[in-house]
């Protein structure tokens, strides 16, 4: 029997989270997850690289991290459930991190976002 | 015997959470205007049916669960749940109630009907949970109704399809039947309609493909437990699968519902919001006689 799994089905702008993503992204996505803690907030705020370095955080990841680029967060392995946290440090919502990984500005984001209801 | 009396969905984004507390001045605010306008119309359902129970089928985004431990489906057996700080400034809520004796009789009818769960004897809800609850007891009036929250893995792939979801939702269904106590039961479907938060693809929407989902749900929803994940995702949006957990909370209804109001909106945040209220059909046709079977037995 041949099992179709989610990473062979393609569809474009979409990264589905799966067991090939977890694992690359697991120490990332720990550390994202602990900045539910405003005390983790807090500490990875005084000092970025040693926090990274706490969570055993790999190159790609600490550049991204250093970069703020999502897009490239989630190709290091990052969830965007996540993600969400770590953008929440820098009062960064949803809509902010569609219009950086779109290449729009927020406002523009916004349109196109209503333009879909029209 | 316990009774489900209906089922509700709601999308259950963390914007709403912010702006519930502000509804009274929201009315009024252009973006917020229609999205809460829709609302009044299940709160009276609510009041009329006025519930015990309420099963709140959702996702954690992050909270109660990482991924060294990722279950499917887990289930909330506390007596009590609370929310907490999610990293981006959700306000804290007063806590649920819980049920434990009713989670742990769905708890056993589920792994007895072949559906195994993880039960949580401590569980912290999101936002998946709290914004629903705060969007159809306003006030924090939900304190008067106990919950069992019922969570289904939406973070990491593979995601449980929507036909096993349905399922879910029946076997849930036959578990509450099957409860001695005499309880009024809502089951809530949180989350969806279509919106993606992440790739280059993030903002999709996709309205057709929504409308089309809150026509069938009422009716045929056996028709939507068909789509694979992945095709959901192509319709949906990668977030838009959290419409499994709708398909949930209709497998747990009868299959003649009446449909008491729904609304759709454009948009909230990054998403497509939805609202769905059914009425489960009066099994009381069917009582008479099963109370004669049970009288004759006896």
């Amino acid at each position: 029997m041949s099992v179709i799994t989610h990473h062979d089905i393609h569809i474009p702008g979409t990264y589905l989270f799966d067991g090939k993503a977890a694992i690359k992204g697991y120490a990332l996505n720990k550390m994202c997850y602990s900045f539910n803690s405003a005390e983790n907030r807090a500490e990875f705020l005084k000092d970025e690289d040693a926090y990274c370095t706490k969570y055993g955080l790999n190159d790609e990841q600490r550049k991204a991290i250093r970069e703020r680029n999502v897009l490239a967060l989630i190709h290091a392995g990052g969830c965007i459930y996540y993600l969400a946290k770590f953008a929440g440090i820098f009062g960064l919502n949803v809509q902010d991190v569609g219009a950086q990984q779109t290449g729009m500005t927020v406002e523009e984001f916004k349109k196109m976002l209503k333009a879909q209801g029209e | 015997m316990a009774r489900i009396v209906g089922g509700l969905t709601t999308s259950h984004i963390p914007a709403i959470g912010n702006a519930v507390p502000k509804e009274k001045e929201l009315v009024n605010d252009p973006y917020w205007r229609e999205f809460f306008a829709a609302y009044p119309p299940a709160r009276a359902w609510l009041r009329k049916m006025r519930p015990d129970v309420a099963i709140v089928i959702y996702n954690d985004h992050g909270l109660n669960f990482f991924l060294d431990k990722m279950p499917t489906f887990a289930i909330g057996a506390a007596a009590k749940y609370e929310n907490a700080d999610e990293g981006w400034g959700i306000p804290k809520t007063p806590p649920f109630q819980g049920d434990p004796e009713l989670s742990w009789h769905i708890i056993e009818s589920l792994v007895e009907d072949e559906i195994d769960v993880t039960s949580c004897q401590e569980m912290l809800v999101d936002h998946g949970f709290t914004v629903p609850m705060q969007l159809f007891w306003p006030d924090f009036s939900y304190t008067d109704v106990k919950t069992v929250p019922v969570c289904i893995n939406t973070v990491q792939h593979p995601l449980p399809s929507p036909m096993r979801c349905y399922r879910l939702g029946q076997a849930i269904g036959r578990a509450i039947e099957s409860y001695p106590k005499d309880l009024r039961v809502v089951v809530l479907g949180t989350g969806g309609m279509s919106h993606q938060l992440d790739g280059e693809r993030a903002g999709f929407i996709n309205k057709k493909f929504d409308r089309m989902c809150l026509d069938k749900i009422v009716d045929e929803p056996e028709l939507l437990t068909r789509y694979s994940i992945p095709e959901l995702i192509r319709e949906a949006g990668a977030q838009g699968a959290e419409f499994i957990l709708w398909l949930t909370m209709r497998g747990a209804l009868h299959p003649k519902v009446k449909k008491i109001t729904s609304s759709y909106h454009i948009a909230i945040s990054n998403t497509a919001t939805g609202l769905l209220v059914l009425e489960n059909s009066d099994p009381s046709a069917e009582a008479p006689l099963k109370q004669t079977a049970r009288l004759s037995a006896d």
